[in-house]
């Protein structure tokens, strides 16, 4: 899967999960940019990534999260 | 992963969730339609939050009163909000929630001044994670220790379900633990004395025997695991992040078992399993295939399958449930099974309605719930058809219709999974109700048969036998009082204890009333409670009756019994009053039709009074008569 293909598909989780449709997925964009982006959202995210790209994240590998870029990093790493 | 694969999707379903009132539909019933699909947790929290930002409370147009149900636990809770809500939403019920501060569920039960008390709950979910009841045990307990632990926790639990029952006098859930420590031991782990995997399922085998002694639900998460597998439920790796022992994964399952019990204690499960012919209860058409060519019966796995399948049906009847067909075939075609296929597993007698003809089903769905005096939304279709589902979907929205697949193997699990006929009781009532409906139509017959109203009601023989409330009952009555919604003058519902109450109080009577005919027993079918308002009136606040017996003369029997009941308790005015619901036109002229005259009443109900001086009891053809338990 592309780099782009991996974005379309985030960006859609990430419109689903805030119910915001303006929103812009960057490689720098952190919880600090988004409102409501708290630990719980943090897991609904990644519940939903995993659900639509089929795979399953490590617990170091939740830690080592960022931002949007460390997250695409690691789908594209493991799908 | 655990999904409500028993529930369509729909087509633009994210568009119109993220529309949501913007389309001119109402908001509410627009919600309700969206929640009626295979969610995910995303779109769970989804529609919620669109939903709430669009409603800060309960449409007014809703029939049923909101829930404010009290979810208490002893570790992350708040994921599960949304899909409790949601859950809700799916059966028309408007849902507020509440949790108790982190790990304060005790505290706050006990406390009559907390967050908890104010919130006023009328359901309460206690949901304790297995790390916290299994604390007190390990490897190195020995059998007393653990057998210590257990009781204690036992009663720990029993403390919290009694001070919730008092405090709020509302249906009370334990959501029993999940499986989720590893075994130490391995298959005969049972030999551990301070197993905590032991532990949890010993504490949830007494918890369920508890449960049934102090009138409490449990709610089987440890079933569910068992089905879907513990990693469906829980992952480790998110109760070390967040403490949630549930999986956000879960919630809308989860969901649905909270609500499908709450909904339970309301008279809002499944009544009747409406079922297709060809290709649903056997294989092939029997219009085309003729009794030869169907695939039913040993001897290929098809054919097996929908032997299983008829023998879920008819195990659901005998638990309760109605048995209904709906088929577009001939009628002639249509019975030829059931009276000639050795292997037909479901007779006629098993089906209280059958209709066979070449109207559309919708009508025909609207004709079987007219038929057995039921309401449409408590009806389940089954149809191996995509069209016919979604065309009955379309037209009756309110009638349940599971996305079954085309493989009969899977019909009787989903029908499980889907959870229509959750109950909270089984009754020897529920037992017996297919044996009713039978009746029924032995009923019908004569009635065709008998050439005037008057031979017929004198031919049936009917004698009503009436009962003060009494323990052996009890169950049967809070069952009616919560789930009688047409013929319910005042639809009040109810609790154990409420009923208890009527029992102790010596201004008040109530009672219940059996109705025996020639034909069969019908149970009990109707509820009378009255109490002195003041020292010369009664008044009657609640009156109800199952429609099954409408029509032959039990509500004139009923007021004679009435009458003499308020006499004795030195009444000389007898106060019958009738609130208006969605669902109880029926009765709005009742006390009118019986004699009483209208007096006005408070806010929306009417009141109507009887002058007990001159009451001449009025001439039926039943006999009634106290019966001794």
């Amino acid at each position: 899967m592309s780099e782009l293909e991996i974005y379309q598909a985030l960006t859609a989780i990430f419109h689903d999960v805030f119910l915001r449709d303006d929103l812009v997925l960057s490689p720098a964009l952190s919880a600090r940019d988004v409102e409501d982006w708290d630990s719980f959202k943090q897991i609904e995210i990644i519940i939903a990534v995993e659900e639509r790209f089929g795979i399953k994240f490590r617990t170091r590998e939740m830690d080592s999260l960022n931002n949007v870029g460390d997250l695409v990093r690691l789908i594209a790493s493991k799908s | 992963m655990i999904d409500l694969y028993w529930l369509p999707r729909i087509e633009h379903w994210r568009e119109r969730c993220r529309h949501l009132g913007e389309a001119g539909v109402g908001v509410w019933d627009e919600a309700v339609a969206l929640s009626r699909s295979r969610l995910d947790a995303v779109q769970t929290n989804a529609l919620d939050a669109m939903l709430r930002r669009q409603l800060a409370g309960p449409p007014q147009s809703l029939a049923d009163k909101p829930v404010r149900l009290a979810l208490l636990g002893s570790s992350t809770l708040a994921h599960l909000h949304p899909a409790i809500r949601v859950a809700g939403m799916r059966r028309g019920l408007w849902v507020e929630t509440y949790e108790n501060d982190y790990g304060q569920y005790w505290q706050e039960l006990a406390d009559p001044g907390s967050a908890l008390h104010r919130f006023k709950p009328n359901a309460v979910v206690l949901a304790l994670d297995a790390h916290h009841l299994a604390g007190g045990v390990g490897a190195g307990s020995n059998a007393a220790e653990a057998e210590a632990a257990l009781v204690e926790t036992g009663e720990r639990i029993r403390r919290c379900w009694r001070l919730a029952r008092e405090a709020f006098r509302c249906p009370v859930i334990h959501q029993l633990a999940l499986p989720v420590h590893p075994p130490l031991v391995g298959s005969n782990e049972h030999r551990l004395a301070g197993s905590r995997a032991g532990y949890v399922a010993a504490l949830n085998a007494e918890l369920r025997r508890m449960a049934d002694a102090e009138g409490v639900d449990v709610m089987a998460l440890d079933a569910r695991a068992a089905r879907d597998g513990i990693a469906a439920w829980h992952s480790p790796e998110l109760w070390h992040r967040a403490k949630q022992e549930v999986s956000p994964a879960a919630a809308p399952m989860y969901g649905e078992l909270v609500m499908r019990l709450v909904a339970a204690h309301r008279g809002r499960s499944g009544k009747a399993l409406v079922l297709d012919l060809d290709n649903t209860l056997w294989g092939g058409v029997i219009g085309d295939d003729g009794i030869e060519g169907l695939v039913l019966g040993q001897g290929s796995p098809l054919g097996e399958a929908f032997v299983h399948f008829q023998h879920y049906a008819r195990e659901l009847s005998r638990r309760g449930v109605i048995l209904a067909v709906v088929s577009k075939n001939d009628e002639k075609n249509a019975l030829e099974p059931f009276e000639r296929h050795p292997d037909m597993v479901l007779k006629r007698d098993d089906i209280a309605s059958f209709v066979a003809n070449w109207q559309d089903k919708p009508a025909n769905l609207r004709a079987v719930a007219a038929e057995l005096n039921i309401g449409l939304d408590t009806l389940v279709f089954v149809d191996d058809n995509p069209f016919e589902r979604e065309l009955v979907r379309r037209e009756l929205p309110m009638v349940a219709v599971p996305e079954v697949s085309d493989d009969p193997t899977t019909y009787a699990q989903t029908l499980a999974d889907a959870g229509y006929f959750e109950a909270v009781a089984i009754t020897d009532e529920d037992r017996a109700r297919s044996g009713h409906y039978q009746s029924n139509r032995k009923r019908d017959l004569l009635k065709a048969s008998a050439t005037d109203l008057d031979s017929y009601l004198r031919g049936l023989e009917m004698r009503l036998f009436w009962r003060r409330f009494d323990r052996v009952g009890l169950n049967r009555t809070v069952q009616l009082i919560n789930k009688t919604n047409q013929f319910n003058l005042t639809t009040r519902r109810y609790s154990e204890a409420d009923v208890l109450g009527v029992m102790g109080d010596p201004r008040a009577f109530g009672v219940q009333l059996r109705l025996v005919d020639r034909f069969g027993d019908n149970g009990v079918i109707a509820i009378v409670i009255a109490r002195l308002l003041d020292d010369e009136a009664a008044l009657i606040d609640t009156w109800l009756m199952s429609c099954r017996v409408l029509g032959r003369q039990v509500e004139p029997t009923t007021l004679n019994l009435a009458v003499a009941l308020a006499k004795e308790l030195g009444a000389r005015r007898l106060i019958g009053e009738y609130v208006p619901t969605a669902k109880n036109g029926m009765v709005t002229d009742h006390y009118a039709r019986l004699g009483f005259s209208a007096i006005g009443g408070p806010g929306d109900a009417a009141r109507y009074a009887l002058d007990l001086g001159g009451f001449v009891p009025r001439e039926t053809f039943i006999a009634a008569s106290e019966e001794r338990p």
